[in-house]
């Protein structure tokens, strides 16, 4: 019952806070933009904590977050081992080879405008269907191990990512394309000084989408069927032990494994694609 | 209109891939039952039968046709053989939670838009959410709720509402603040109170970034409900067949299944296009 008291007081302290800095005169300063979302994070958790405890609900079906936390130091080797397997290797490969082949492919067919009306159209269809079912063919055909894992991955982020890539080779326009005719720059010249620089942008939204794809493939093809290691397997063995803090262990790190993967890429971002208006202000 | 020849053309050099593929991985098979019988194969034999086997690799297209027209025309809608029966336990879990997610999703905008306590506090977890493979939690619903006795169409539709819930979410947000400086100063010297703003500026001026995100947010709590069928060893659904196929290696199943759910993707999106058009054109907002 205190534990119960404790969260509801505490959860009406950090709205009573969060609402009187959002209101004062703080609220563009960079301490009150972290501040708040934090306060509000931490809330979250705090009450998850006192209503579980509180009520007393059972681990089985939504354990506290200082049961995950235990979980998660107990068993860092497990959680690298799976991370390793799941990311590293599944993941990180595909989205590697994926991105890597749509950009060639669309830079292939950015010279044919047949190819590029007609590969567009279907690019895009196919970027909004739910290729993840492709995930139990991919693993029939490339066995358990995280090289089915990293088909499904590369299957996922092609299509966004050429889609994007064409897209951005289209960016610069007629003016700029005629400078460089004037200057007698060659294709390739044209295409390595300016069209690739302003198709940035967009390769790049192309590859943060990817990010995401990337971990949701390697975790759901797990489902599938994999080796005794790996995110996807512990989540869906776990959850039929009912082990749910090591679930939530799992994906805690999925989650942070996610965030720091987007951010790495939009950093990447920031420093290649300094000139562009969303850059600078 | 234009694009119709090229596209075509992509269409038509992909099921050639798709063929050529089929020959080239199927061929093993053929070769191995070959020497067992020990008889000598021609080139033609091995294609002939590479596009004709019972359990291939690569399933031809004429094979999932042919398997797509005896489950959906051919078996009756009630059957548990039929595409179409698989297909709409999909699609009522799709639709019920895509309604739960989008609907959610609009008031925790205008919540957003509002409030400047909770775009503060919520705004940032909303849009780092999305980086978050949130998919990852789909067997933790189902088996949890499972345990506290919710079984069937519910835990899948959470899951697709999950999954549709954010991209509105931030989308929203983004029409809801579209209207620039000039027009709410318009309607401010209206006298126009905030209700009056978000009905008749606000609200209509976010309909294309609704649109937008709701064709996004139906693509994935259609991915939301098929997932959601594979952890629990499911009977019933797109995701239950997939699942099925490939523990007894039916490798024409899972095709079909795929095909289907790709037809049932575009039908939806689709359908969303439609909607979207018919709406902005009333509003007199396509060009």
């Amino acid at each position: 019952m205190t534990w119960l008291i404790f969260a509801l007081v505490f959860w009406a302290l950090a709205f009573f806070a969060n609402v009187r800095i959002a209101n004062s005169g703080h609220s563009t300063a960079l301490w009150a933009r972290l501040f708040v979302p934090v306060l509000f994070g931490v809330t979250i958790l705090v009450v998850w904590e006192g209503v579980v405890r509180g009520l007393g609900v059972p681990s089985v079906i939504l354990p506290p977050p200082s049961a995950i936390w235990a979980q998660i130091t107990q068993s860092v080797p497990t959680l690298w081992m799976d991370f390793v397997q799941t990311f590293i290797k599944g993941a990180l490969t595909g989205y590697l080879m994926g991105c890597g082949a749509a950009f060639a492919v669309a830079v292939l067919i950015d010279r044919s405008p047949f190819l590029q009306r007609g590969l567009l159209p279907v690019g895009n269809f196919i970027a909004a269907l739910p290729i993840i079912g492709t995930a139990p063919i991919l693993v029939m055909w490339f066995g358990f191990d995280w090289h089915s894992k990293a088909a499904v991955v590369v299957v996922m982020v092609f299509f966004p990512m050429l889609v994007n890539t064409v897209q951005g080779l289209a960016a610069s326009d007629t003016m700029q394309r005629d400078l460089m005719k004037t200057y007698s720059a060659s294709y390739w010249q044209t295409l390595l000084k300016l069209r690739l620089p302003a198709a940035m942008p967009f390769v790049f939204n192309g590859l943060k989408i990817s990010t995401t794809l990337a971990l949701i493939g390697a975790i759901v093809a797990e489902f599938f069927g994999s080796p005794i290691k790996g995110m996807g397997f512990r989540i869906s063995t776990e959850v039929g032990r009912l082990g749910l803090d090591m679930v939530w262990a799992e994906i805690a790190v999925a989650a942070v494994a996610g965030s720091a993967f987007y951010g790495l890429v939009a950093a990447i971002e920031k420093g290649v694609t300094f000139w562009h208006p969303s850059q600078r202000s | 209109m234009r694009s119709i020849v090229p596209v075509l053309t992509v269409v038509a050099g992909i099921i050639a891939i798709w063929y050529g593929a089929a020959i080239v991985m199927n061929q093993q098979w053929t070769r191995d039952q070959a020497e067992r019988a020990g008889v000598e194969l021609q080139l033609s034999d091995i294609v002939v039968d590479t596009l004709s086997q019972e359990r291939p690799k690569l399933p031809v297209p004429h094979q999932v046709a042919a398997e797509l027209w005896k489950t959906t025309v051919e078996k009756k809608i009630t059957s548990k053989r039929s595409l179409i029966y698989h297909g709409w336990i999909t699609l009522s879990a799709t639709l019920l939670g895509f309604a739960i997610g989008t609907g959610a999703g609009i008031l925790l905008a205008v919540g957003i838009v509002h409030n400047r306590a909770m775009d503060m506090s919520v705004m940032p977890w909303a849009i780092a959410s999305q980086t978050i493979p949130i998919l990852a939690i789909a067997p933790m619903i189902i088996v949890v709720l499972n345990s506290v006795g919710v079984q069937g169409l519910i835990p899948k539709a959470i899951i697709s509402a999950y999954l549709s819930f954010f991209p509105v979410v931030v989308g929203m947000v983004k029409g809801l603040r579209s209207p620039d400086a000039m027009q709410l100063d318009l309607l401010k010297t209206y006298g126009a109170n905030k209700g009056q703003s978000f009905w008749k500026l606000r609200l209509p001026s976010s309909m294309p970034y609704l649109f937008t995100s709701l064709k996004v947010g139906i693509a994935a709590s259609l991915v939301g409900a098929i997932v959601g069928e594979l952890p629990t060893g499911a009977i019933r659904g797109l995701g239950a067949r997939m699942l099925s196929g490939s523990y007894y290696g039916q490798t024409i199943q899972i095709w079909s299944a795929l095909i289907a759910a790709a037809v049932l993707a575009a039908l939806l999106v689709g359908i969303v296009g439609l909607i979207q058009r018919i709406t902005l054109k009333r509003m007199g907002m396509t060009r």
